[in-house]
């Protein structure tokens, strides 16, 4: 008789966590021990998980590797994610050179110095919504107070789009982010959001104003760069972005600060290049985009000494990236002073995030806000009662009830 | 120090901007402007820092 190497089952990917402050302990151990390996995911199919900081980099720096969910091997998020990107197509499941012609169009009202501009805007916004929240009955929601409706003010401001209807697109976009959605649930929650987004641009065609979609129909659609259906796609997507990623990274972020008192009144002490390291270090730590970022190979590449073939499926893991000791030192600690803090927590290459700058300088002002104005800020139930976003495209919580102390 | 951009591939995600300010800045269109070229001394750690940042790999360093 003779006997055959059995083919081992790759694990399920993503793997459940342990402790809701770390990614999976099963990812580590990938990432020790076989940092580039096979995983199943939910369609049957058995993509490449790469967990490694220098491999995951270069697997995204490498446009061989496909961001089309229609390439063979693509391997998605979901059957709802997947439905979602087929209909509702915008530049970041494009390649080159149709995604760098969309992208171009973008980057200008997103520079750095740009973006800088909006602080007042970004200010004000933190001042309302704080001013608001100390007049409510303690415990508050900070998530509903404060964590998502502050990107959702300050991108709708930007894009031009009525927050009065935010209750609208919010809900759309939580069905538009759950990996759990079925593929019909998902296009419905995209058509929703699509058809509302094509009304807006019609009207911004009718009635510009100072906003991006204006600038996007007058200087883009107008002049034939742009068709009316791709202006939608682009509003689609810094709309869905630019509100959940930000507010998940204030709600677990204060959550996490609120676990190291002593950095955290670094942080209240406001100290613009210590904040700014914080807000680094928590998107290092928490990488709340935390399912890996999704590739295709279209040829044959060789990543850490592993053979992937074109038509097969990679996954890089930036949430193992960002925890790799050879990269970082100590990288399951928050140390707000760490050096050199080179994180993918906004992906990398020409995919990166487009809205970084923003998303830092709302995490920049909110945080040492918050912390400044409720001296004592605590959560106000254990840890244990609070719901984290496992199922969720971006990781964070779904509510965090926080009390402070008042003045006597 | 010599830097040299490929400034066709800048994807004008700001990273260099915000690792070595002294040296890099973006247009309205926000593609890579060098300020300082060749970059002072001084600023040999910034900017080996913004050419590692770089998620296009638009900066190397000579």
């Amino acid at each position: 008789m003779t006997t055959t190497q059995p083919t081992p089952t790759p694990p399920t990917y993503p793997m459940a966590r342990e402790c809701p402050f770390d990614p999976p302990a099963e990812v580590r151990a990938l990432r020790e021990e076989s940092p580039v390996s096979r995983v199943r995911i939910w369609d049957g199919s058995s993509p490449w998980l790469v967990t490694r900081y220098d491999d995951v980099r270069t697997v995204l720096a490498d446009q061989r590797f496909s961001s089309d969910v229609d390439k063979p091997g693509y391997p998605a998020t979901s059957i709802g994610v997947k439905a979602r990107r087929k209909a509702s197509r915008s530049f970041i499941a494009m390649d080159d050179p149709d995604h760098a012609r969309h992208r171009k169009m973008l980057i200008g009202e997103f520079t750095v110095r740009r973006t800088e501009s909006l602080r007042p805007l970004v200010e004000e916004t933190v001042t309302e919504l704080l001013d608001a929240m100390e007049t409510l009955p303690q415990p508050v929601d900070l998530v509903e107070a404060f964590a998502l409706p502050l990107p959702s003010m300050v991108i709708c401001r930007m894009l031009g789009v009525p927050y009065a209807d935010h209750a609208f697109f919010q809900e759309h976009s939580r069905a538009l982010l759950d990996v759990t959605a079925g593929a019909d649930a998902a296009k419905h929650a995209n058509d929703e959001l699509r058809g509302y987004l094509a009304e807006l641009v019609a009207a911004k065609e009718r009635e510009p104003g100072d906003d991006l979609l204006s600038r996007l129909v007058e200087r883009r659609i107008h002049t034939g760069e742009l068709t009316a259906d791709d202006a939608v796609g682009m509003a689609f997507l810094l709309l869905v972005a630019g509100h959940e990623t930000t507010a998940n990274m204030i709600g677990l972020g204060t959550l996490t600060l609120l676990r190291h008192p002593d950095q955290a009144a670094e942080v209240r002490g406001g100290d613009p290049a210590t904040v700014a390291a914080a807000v680094e270090e928590l998107l290092r730590l928490l990488t709340v985009v935390h399912t890996g970022r999704r590739r295709a190979a279209t040829e044959d590449v060789e990543i850490g000494g592993v053979l992937i073939r074109a038509g097969e499926g990679v996954i890089a893991a930036g949430e193992s990236a960002n925890r790799d000791p050879e990269q970082f030192a100590n990288p399951d600690e928050l140390d707000i002073h760490r050096r050199g803090n080179h994180h993918v927590a906004f992906g990398f290459g020409v995919h990166q995030c487009l809205g970084q700058p923003l998303a830092r300088l709302e995490l920049q002002i909110a945080y040492p806000a918050l912390l400044r104005r409720f001296p004592g800020l605590r959560a106000a139930v254990p840890v244990d009662e609070i719901p984290f976003r496992d199922e969720m495209v971006v990781y964070g919580v779904h509510t965090l009830p926080v009390r402070w102390d008042t003045a006597v | 120090m010599r830097v040299s951009l490929q400034k066709d591939l800048c994807i004008g995600a700001g990273q260099c901007v915000l690792a070595a300010p002294a040296v890099f800045d973006q247009d309205e269109d926000g593609t890579v402007v060098p300020l300082a070229d060749p970059p002072p001394a001084e600023e040999a750690e910034a900017v080996r820092s913004a050419a590692h940042a770089c998620p296009a790999r638009v900066i190397s360093v000579g």
